[in-house]
């Protein structure tokens, strides 16, 4: 593997290897996130969680909706899948149920997984389909320019919210611990280790396990609402998070306002029936009862 | 090609409905993977799945919405199984979304829409012909599509194989546009023994191959690309976006030029292995009748009673309405002085005839909610050799 030439005028290249080559497809770089966004490193956390994992690589499937979250599949080297807005999860629920001995992640972004995916995020957390979702929330709709969506902050200026947003936004951990799923985590992009083992611990759970992780925008979300330089958000998130894994989840809404705080943590891990393992159940039972009976 | 295995229904002569039919079709082509959301009147479909999928060794699981089963038969084919649903017109809609993923991605699939009467919500309970449009051009950005049209419960039977053959060997949706009264019909079907019933399998990517990042993944000049499957180590990028021999988003007017001819080129290209037509008196026509689905055989019943009152009526029944037999609607059209084209619905499948024919083509149309009465095409019929 060598690294592209170094562009017209760009940074001199001066290293041959990344210790993420492996994982990565490094001769897609550069990517086509802006500067300063957290999805650069949460794909770092993902990639070393599965360097770290003893799950074969090949079972690895990375699984991905539209958006800039949505990017992040093709990067890997795994088997990775592009599909359309908001269908990631389903589609992961199709692939895992015919292949259960597939480790399946879906990463996508809020709008994505939350807002025009929201009914199979709640499905499958019901199911409890055996699966990992990562949610990247970056508080708006940045692929298209910086639209609100189902997560942004009530009060936060978008393109379509110039006013100010008017609606009540989704608590989505909240959203998702209710619905039934085995495992709820939320970190932010200044949480990189903490991401990265919640990854790991999210490989072994057996059901639906779900993270949130908080992102800077800055040339949309960050703009309009007193976080323009990428580093004005990673210091909120410094500043501000606090780690509660027994958090009530009714209270951790996230206002992005300066004076208020980010709760994260391991909310939830708990033994509950997967969905692949009441289908192997259902499909012994019957064979024991012999085929062509009803 | 390879015959039918392990857990089909066994060979013999059976009194059945067409939706029973049908699954039982797909589970001797191989189908193992059903995801369905129950919908009139094809939810005799999910039912029987429900029964019968588990018993060899398959899963039938319900979505929440036709979105979500559409999105969950593409991963589960990528994950190597054969896969299935039904649904009908509303539902229909639902799915356009992912039947594009499906094409765009290369997955074969097999959807069975029993359509159903009017727009909107319809007549849930009564027949209709109305998405044939739909199935070919409802999907956005030029699609190409293959569908099947059954009449009978035997055909149900076999259509619902050869539509599986067809989405494995062209990796692609593959539709079978049935109706309320197909799928609801009993009647005889003959399950023939297995090894006479021909499955194809799939084409699949050898791994070694595919990490060779020199080598082009999809390789636009072949017809027909093997497909990687999740789980076998080729470590493949799947693309809804448009995409290079690598698999990797592009905005390269040379690769969508590639890329676009290549998906609709495996089909256009094989249109006539494709084809599957069946005619009637149409030895000594004078006028002929095209028609498809249940309306064909009202159809029969109208050139039958025509030929009584001294019309020289003949009959094309469509099985494949899509692609287009353009070729066979052509010649039909030289040897007759006019065609009817019969259908239930406000006329949908006369535009292709009328654009491929040569002499006057008239619709022989009827409101969706009951079979097309065949005076109403002997009518038509009358009409079109006055003129």
């Amino acid at each position: 593997m060598t690294w592209p030439e170094a562009q017209q005028g760009g940074p001199e290249v001066k290293v041959q290897h990344h210790l993420n080559d492996d994982v990565i497809r490094s001769e897609r770089l550069p990517n086509i996130w802006c500067p300063g966004c957290g999805i650069g490193i949460v794909v770092g956390a993902y990639v070393r969680a599965i360097q770290k994992s003893s799950i074969p690589r090949n079972r690895q499937i990375s699984i991905s909706g539209i958006g800039c979250t949505g990017r992040v599949s093709g990067y890997l080297n795994l088997d990775s899948y592009h599909t359309t807005h908001g269908r990631a999860i389903a589609f992961a629920t199709g692939m895992a149920v015919a292949r259960p001995e597939l480790e399946v992640t879906v990463i996508a972004g809020d709008g994505d997984i939350g807002v025009i995916g929201g009914n199979h995020l709640i499905h499958a957390a019901r199911r409890n389909v055996d699966m990992n979702v990562i949610m990247v929330n970056n508080f708006n709709y940045g692929m298209t320019g910086g639209q609100h969506g189902g997560t942004t902050p009530l009060g936060a200026r978008t393109h379509t919210s110039p006013y100010g947003n008017v609606e009540m936004p989704f608590n989505v951990p909240y959203l998702v611990a209710a619905a039934g799923a085995s495992f709820v985590a939320r970190w932010t992009a200044m949480h990189v280790r903490q991401v990265t083992a919640a990854f790991n611990r999210m490989m072994e759970v057996k059901g639906f396990a779900f993270m949130e992780v908080l992102s800077p925008c800055p040339p949309t979300f960050g703009e309009f609402n007193g976080y323009p330089d990428p580093l004005d958000m990673m210091k909120y998130f410094k500043d501000n998070s606090v780690v509660d894994n027994n958090a009530d989840l009714s209270q951790i809404a996230v206002s992005a306002r300066p004076e208020d705080k980010v709760v994260v943590g391991n909310f939830v891990d708990r033994k509950r029936p997967s969905y692949q393992e009441l289908l192997s159940d259902l499909r012994t039972r019957v064979s024991a009862q012999g085929a062509g009976k009803k | 090609m390879s015959t039918a295995n392990g857990g089909g229904i066994k060979p013999g002569d059976y009194f059945t409905m067409g939706n029973f039919a049908c699954v039982e079709g797909a589970i001797l082509a191989g189908c193992r993977f059903y995801a369905g959301y129950p919908i009139t009147p094809s939810s005799e479909i999910f039912e029987r799945a429900s029964v019968r999928f588990p018993q060899v060794g398959g899963n039938a699981i319900e979505m929440e919405d036709e979105v979500g089963s559409m999105a969950a038969l593409v991963g589960a084919s990528f994950a190597g199984a054969k896969v299935m649903t039904a649904t009908s017109g509303p539902g229909f809609s639902l799915m356009m979304e992912n039947i594009g993923l499906a094409y765009m991605m290369e997955a074969p699939l097999v959807l069975i829409n029993v359509q159903r009467a009017g727009p909107s919500t319809g007549i849930p309970t009564l027949v209709g012909q109305g998405d044939m449009m739909q199935a070919k051009w409802g999907s956005h950005g030029d699609v190409e599509m293959i569908a099947y049209s059954p009449n009978s419960v035997q055909e149900f039977f076999d259509f619902t194989i050869q539509a599986f053959n067809a989405a494995e060997k062209f990796r692609t949706p593959v539709f079978v546009m049935a109706d309320q009264v197909v799928g609801m019909m009993w009647e005889k079907l003959h399950v023939p023994p297995a090894e006479e019933i021909e499955v194809a399998q799939r084409l699949v990517m050898d791994p070694a191959v595919a990490l060779d990042r020199e080598h082009p993944l999809f390789d636009y000049a072949r017809d027909f690309i093997p497909m990687p499957i999740a789980g076998m180590g080729a470590r493949v990028n799947v693309d809804s976006l448009t995409h290079d021999s690598r698999g990797y988003p592009t905005t390269d007017h040379n690769w969508s030029e590639k890329m676009t001819r290549h998906l609709a080129g495996k089909i256009k290209d094989h249109t006539r292995e494709i084809w599957r037509w069946e005619e009637s008196f149409l030895d000594d026509a004078e006028v002929a009748v095209v028609s498809y689905g249940s309306a064909a055989r009202s159809s029969l019943a109208a050139v039958k009673s025509a030929r009584t009152k001294g019309i020289r009526a003949g009959l094309l029944r469509l099985q494949t309405p899509w692609p287009f037999p353009d070729e066979v609607v052509e010649k039909l059209s030289r040897r007759v002085s006019g065609i009817v084209v019969a259908e239930v619905n406000a006329g949908q499948m006369v535009h292709p005839v009328r654009e491929n024919s040569r002499c006057p083509v008239v619709g022989a149309n009827w409101a969706p909610g009951s079979l097309i009465e065949p005076r109403v095409i002997v009518d038509a019929m009358q009409a079109v050799v006055v003129s």
